[in-house]
């Protein structure tokens, strides 16, 4: 895949089984962003294949689909959560009941009549998230949704992301934060554009006989210099 | 398209509208303060006004919807909010008409209290029909809507937006044949103008406020007003593009 006629990912095959919860990690820069966006379909691709619930990448049914938050919060700051969401939820065509459930979901109940510009950072990642809950996506692509939040509430949000897994939602989430991975059933480790790992965490550490994360990737990349 | 989505997608820019109370104070305002100025400035000269208050009324809407739907579509392009829509089940059409049906709607707030502002307390004479006037100030607003739209996709920061304005604007503007009659501009400058959509605006208000049964006068440059409208819109879905680099 080709950025500005930089190549940005390249060699890139991968399969996430539905239903699952997995994770995309990587450094800042290694292409995340840029897969996503393949995966939702608003990446323009200069080679290659990408098939999204059995169809092309960025077919129209698939608009009804999944749910995408982008990296950064894309809510529309001169509206209240609350008005935000019902937007939302009328060009998904999602009852206006989904409003107040997403809401609680992500814990805004108390700021749902706030203009979003005025919430802080975390919450406002929190008021975009909520947007990609609304109706009934079967896949969910969530570019790290939890970034700046605190402890609790990434606990919170991962419970919810398994939940969702456990009912049949894929969920695909990317985050440079290692120990996030072992909240996933499946891992996928990429570097400068190129898939390196493609796991169960288990199974990650078990072959690189790792206790966490951080050091397996650490592993991979010395092992693929030597 | 879907009207459900459409008709959320112009509420919902009416919405942003009301909370901005500034903006929408300076929409309504700023006509009527500039159009009261100008017929002060020609007090003593009464038919100079009568000359120049139609087409300038037209002009306003113009320059201000321009304006800000330029602004508007990049704030919607910038902050991720466009990709994020186009992600959804939302047509482009939904999104270029939903804007339109706001701003369109705002377009004849506006218009109106300008032209009731100009009607009555300043003392226009026109000799055609009040509700046509009215009629070709919508149009002129929807068709500076229309051209924001287009032309936004080729800035990248809100300071380029503005710059379309004495860019893309002035130029009609000094063109449109309120300075020099266009038949009398050098035969390049004229020819110029008979490709600018500003021109068959202020024609259509002239021949409003001049002749006193303007049908079917002022139809032919309305409907060139019209069509240079469509055009703009659909060269505007052109660019707002679902895959990008
Ligand atoms: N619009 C763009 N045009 C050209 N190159 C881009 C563009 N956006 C990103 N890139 C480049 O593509 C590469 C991958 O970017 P991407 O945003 O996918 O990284 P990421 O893994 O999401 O990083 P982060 O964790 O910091 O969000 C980077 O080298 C970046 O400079
Ligand atoms: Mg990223």
């Amino acid at each position: 895949m080709v950025r500005s006629r930089r190549t940005v990912l390249d060699d890139v095959s991968f399969r996430v089984p539905r239903g699952s919860l997995t994770g995309m990690l990587g450094p800042s820069g290694c292409g995340k962003t840029t897969l996503m966006r393949a995966i939702v379909g608003v990446q323009r691709l200069a080679r290659g294949r990408v098939s999204v619930l059995g169809l092309a990448a960025g077919s129209a049914p698939l608009r009804h689909r999944l749910g995408y938050v982008t990296q950064a919060p894309s809510v529309y700051g001169d509206l209240t959560v609350r008005q935000n969401l019902r937007y939302f939820a009328d060009v998904l065509g999602a009852p206006r009941c989904d409003v107040e459930r997403v809401i609680t979901q992500v814990g805004l109940d108390d700021h749902a009549d706030v203009l979003t510009a005025r919430l802080s950072g975390g919450q406002r990642s929190r008021a975009s998230l909520a947007t990609a809950l609304l109706g009934r996506p079967e896949l969910l692509v969530l570019d790290e949704p939890t970034v700046g939040l605190d402890p609790v509430l990434r606990r919170d949000l991962w419970d919810l992301f398994a939940r969702m897994a456990a009912s049949g939602v894929t969920l695909l989430v990317s985050s440079h934060v290692m120990d996030e991975a072992r909240r996933c059933e499946r891992l996928l480790l990429l570097r400068e554009g190129r898939l390196i790992a493609d796991d169960t965490p288990g199974e990650l550490l078990a072959a690189t006989g790792t206790s966490d994360v951080e050091q397996a990737f650490l592993r991979i990349v010395e092992q693929g210099a030597s | 398209m879907t009207p459900r989505i459409t008709l959320a997608t112009a509420l919902r820019v009416l919405t942003q509208l009301r909370h901005d109370h500034r903006t929408l104070a300076l929409l309504l305002v700023v006509p009527c303060v500039l159009l009261t100025l100008l017929r002060w400035m020609y007090d003593d000269r009464g038919p100079v006004f009568d000359s120049i208050g139609a087409p300038l009324l037209g002009l306003f809407p113009f320059v201000v919807m321009f304006l800000v739907t330029s602004i508007a579509t990049l704030r919607e392009r910038t902050t991720g909010t466009l990709e994020r829509l186009l992600t959804m089940p939302l047509g482009k059409l939904d999104l270029l008409l939903g804007y339109g049906l706001a701003f369109g709607l705002l377009a004849v707030v506006q218009a109106t209290l300008a032209a009731a502002l100009v009607l009555g307390p300043l003392d226009l004479d026109i000799a055609g029909p009040h509700w046509v006037l009215l009629l070709v100030a919508v149009l002129d607003a929807l068709l500076g809507m229309a051209l924001g739209l287009f032309l936004s996709a080729f800035a990248s920061t809100e300071f380029q937006a503005v710059q379309f304005m004495p860019a893309v604007v002035l130029p009609q503007l000094l063109l449109c044949g309120l300075f020099v009659p266009r038949e009398e501009l050098p035969r390049a400058l004229e020819v110029l103008s008979d490709v600018l959509p500003l021109s068959y605006a202020v024609e259509a208000m002239t021949e409003v406020s001049a002749v006193a049964d303007p049908f079917p006068g002022f139809l032919g440059p309305l409907g060139v007003v019209g069509g240079f409208t469509v055009a703009a819109l659909v060269l505007g879905a052109a660019t707002l593009r679902r895959r990008t680099a």
